[in-house]
């Protein structure tokens, strides 16, 4: 009980902390607080058409943002998010490319696949950095980057090239067909039931870390090498596996938007989804259900930066920094590093 | 090709992973470098179209990029952040923050910035046009890349400041017992650092492009990190490292005007390739100092 309250009063005091931000930025910003605040509220909340946007932003914000958390607390610091966003989406293009367009009959199979195909590509991006990590000592910050700059190369050369449309002209792959798309709740808005998804897969997430013996190996190699050493864990196979389920989480978040939103993949598929996923799961305390929370809370704000953009000159850019302020408030505040975070021991 | 587009290709690279390789020998991993140059080359363009004058933008450049070191060394340095986290904190606030300013002191139709270039050899010297072709674009700022390559290693092999600087990011507590503030040491190597980069991000717009447009720097924030470790911590390998990039990034107006018949993303990949596999090929034997990344607390 005592633990529900206090992550209660963690969650409020975070709430007010993002607010505090977000009108200091619009105050440093020039813009009118009243007028942008309502803005906010109309984009995101107001009325159902906002909700579906909110809903269609969230979805990815928390899954990027598990697979963030599920890897920096195996003490693996993968910044690769965006470009396992990418190759899920690039996955999914192709199954959908030498399966789905040829024939489709494949049925109530076809989702599935596509969605595991997603996070076969995000897992094969992932794997790489890891491999590259526990083999070949390349740093797993400095890995995921190169990696994500990789993927953005590889996935303009698909849609210029293996994936591009039929027609051959613009540089998109072809727009799935209606029916092997995720259910919408209406026709008129984007969000669809991508979203329950993610929320499912969240409390999966927590249950798995919390819950079972492999997600206390995974808590152990990243809060204390030592003590995995100690006690015979596996830390290179764990981390590999965190890597893995880490990279799966965000091409996921990629497949679910292309099986639910887009239904292409194009120039600017991921915006930034990949990378926004690590303050996200910061601020929800590398815990599933607090990034559940963040990712909802976030996937709010940029819907309402949307509608602010339509009668100012910014938007979007502003949560950048929002979030950013909120990230290193909170290292101010509680030393997130001393107690979430685990120090990268020095090889002897 | 002539030589000294090539090195123009290589300059903003090399600053900004000079700056590095001197903050990571004090033992701090700078992630932020990207935001770094982002907003250095933000402030170079906007005093430079204020002002007119390159020179005042370039000073500003330099100015905001040891402001935001110090204020990134600030939480890692003085109160022991994660490193990581501040970094990747700080990217983000310099990309929302130079993406709002951007559009809103100027206008967001229109999504480039232009603003003077850094004069040349060729403007100063005119006979250098018809006589050296070759060294007309020679400017400022390849000469002092050039120097600081050689300058730089010099300092951290044969200075006392140097020695002092590369025990704090060996073995900090032995550089305490010296005598030395590991804290100002490495608050200093991480100054260092963001002046580099802010010159790297006003060499972008003032030496370059003439412009500025949103995200502009692309990413070569982190080729920089990268190079750190593909040239082993030593400023004339980096540097070297980073013409092999500045050399990649050039390969696709060569393949342009050449009409090769490879996709133009394989060129623009290619830097990124080619580190990472040097870094596959460097693989475990790595000469990175020992307590690079770890906050240091002086023990009560």
């Amino acid at each position: 009980m005592k633990k529900v309250l206090s992550s209660g009063i963690g969650a409020v005091a975070g709430l007010a902390l993002v607010m505090f931000f977000l009108v200091l930025t619009f105050m440093i910003f020039g813009q009118p607080v009243g007028a942008s605040l309502k803005a906010m509220y109309v984009g995101s909340v107001a009325d159902w058409n906002a909700w579906s946007k909110t809903l269609v932003k969230m979805t990815p914000l928390i899954l990027t943002g598990l697979g963030a958390g599920v890897a920096w607390r195996a003490g693996m610091y993968n910044i690769g998010g965006e470009g396992q966003f990418i190759l899920g989406g690039v996955g999914s293009a192709w199954l959908a490319k030498m399966v789905v367009f040829p024939n489709l009959a494949l049925g109530g199979l076809t989702l599935p696949a596509l969605l595991l195909a997603s996070m076969a590509g995000g897992a094969v991006w992932s794997g790489i950095a890891a491999w590259l990590y526990l083999k070949r000592g390349v740093d797993v910050v400095i890995g995921t980057i190169l990696l994500n700059f990789i993927a953005k190369y590889l996935i303009e050369w698909t849609i210029n090239g293996p994936l591009q449309e039929a027609k051959h002209q613009l540089p998109q792959s072809d727009a799935l067909p209606q029916a092997a798309m995720l259910m919408r709740f209406d026709r008129q808005h984007d969000a669809n039931i991508g979203v329950f998804i993610a929320v499912i897969v969240a409390v999966g997430i927590a249950i798995c870390l919390f819950a079972t013996a492999s997600g206390y190996r995974l808590r152990v190699v990243g809060a204390s090498p030592s003590a995995a050493r100690a006690n015979l864990i596996p830390s290179q196979r764990v981390q590999m596996m965190a890597m893995l389920l880490s990279g799966a989480l965000c091409g996921l978040a990629g497949g679910l938007d292309y099986v639910g939103v887009s239904g292409q993949i194009g120039i600017g598929f991921s915006q930034q989804w990949g990378f926004l996923g690590i303050p996200v799961a910061l601020l929800g305390g590398l815990h599933p259900l607090g990034i559940l929370a963040s990712g909802a809370f976030f996937g709010m704000l940029f819907a309402g930066s949307e509608q602010m953009a339509r009668s100012s000159a910014v938007g979007t850019t502003l949560i950048y920094v929002v979030q950013a302020a909120v990230v290193l408030a909170v290292v101010f505040a509680r030393g997130i590093e001393r107690k979430v975070l685990p120090q990268v021991e020095a090889e002897p | 090709m002539d030589l000294v587009l090539l090195l123009g290709f290589t300059v903003p690279v090399a600053l900004a992973a000079l700056g590095e390789t001197i903050g990571q020998k004090s033992g701090v991993i700078n992630i932020g470098l990207e935001g770094m140059i982002l907003a250095g080359a933000f402030a170079a363009a906007w005093a430079a179209a204020i002002t007119g004058s390159p020179w005042i933008g370039s000073a500003a450049g330099l100015i905001v990029g040891m402001v935001l070191a110090a204020f990134s060394g600030w939480f890692t340095v003085v109160r022991g952040a994660d490193q990581v986290v501040v970094g990747t904190a700080l990217n983000l606030l310099s990309l929302g923050i130079t993406g709002s300013l951007f559009r809103m002191k100027f206008d967001p139709t229109k999504t480039i910035l232009k603003v003077t270039k850094v004069p040349t050899l060729g403007d100063f010297v005119p006979w250098v046009k018809t006589s050296l072709p070759w060294m007309e674009r020679l400017d400022v700022f390849i000469v002092l890349t050039i120097f600081l390559s050689v300058f730089l290693a010099w300092v951290l092999k044969r200075t006392g400041w140097g020695l002092a600087v590369r025990s704090a990011g060996e073995y900090p507590v032995a550089a305490e017992a010296a005598g030395f503030s590991v804290v100002r040491l490495r608050m200093g190597a991480l100054l260092i650092g963001g002046a580099l980069a802010g010159l790297a991000g006003a060499y972008l717009c003032l030496g370059i492009s003439g412009s500025f447009a949103e995200n502009t720097t692309a990413g070569r924030g982190f080729v920089a990190i990268a190079l750190v470790t593909f040239g082993q911590w030593r400023p004339g390998w980096v540097a070297a490292g980073a013409l092999l990039i500045g050399f990649l990034e050039s390969l696709q107006f060569k393949a342009q005007a050449a009409g090769w018949k490879v996709p133009v993303q394989f060129l623009l990949a290619m830097p990124y390739v080619v580190s990472l596999l040097v870094l596959v090929f460097i693989g475990k034997r790595t000469l990175s100092p020992a307590a690079l990344g770890q906050p240091y607390r002086r023990s009560k």
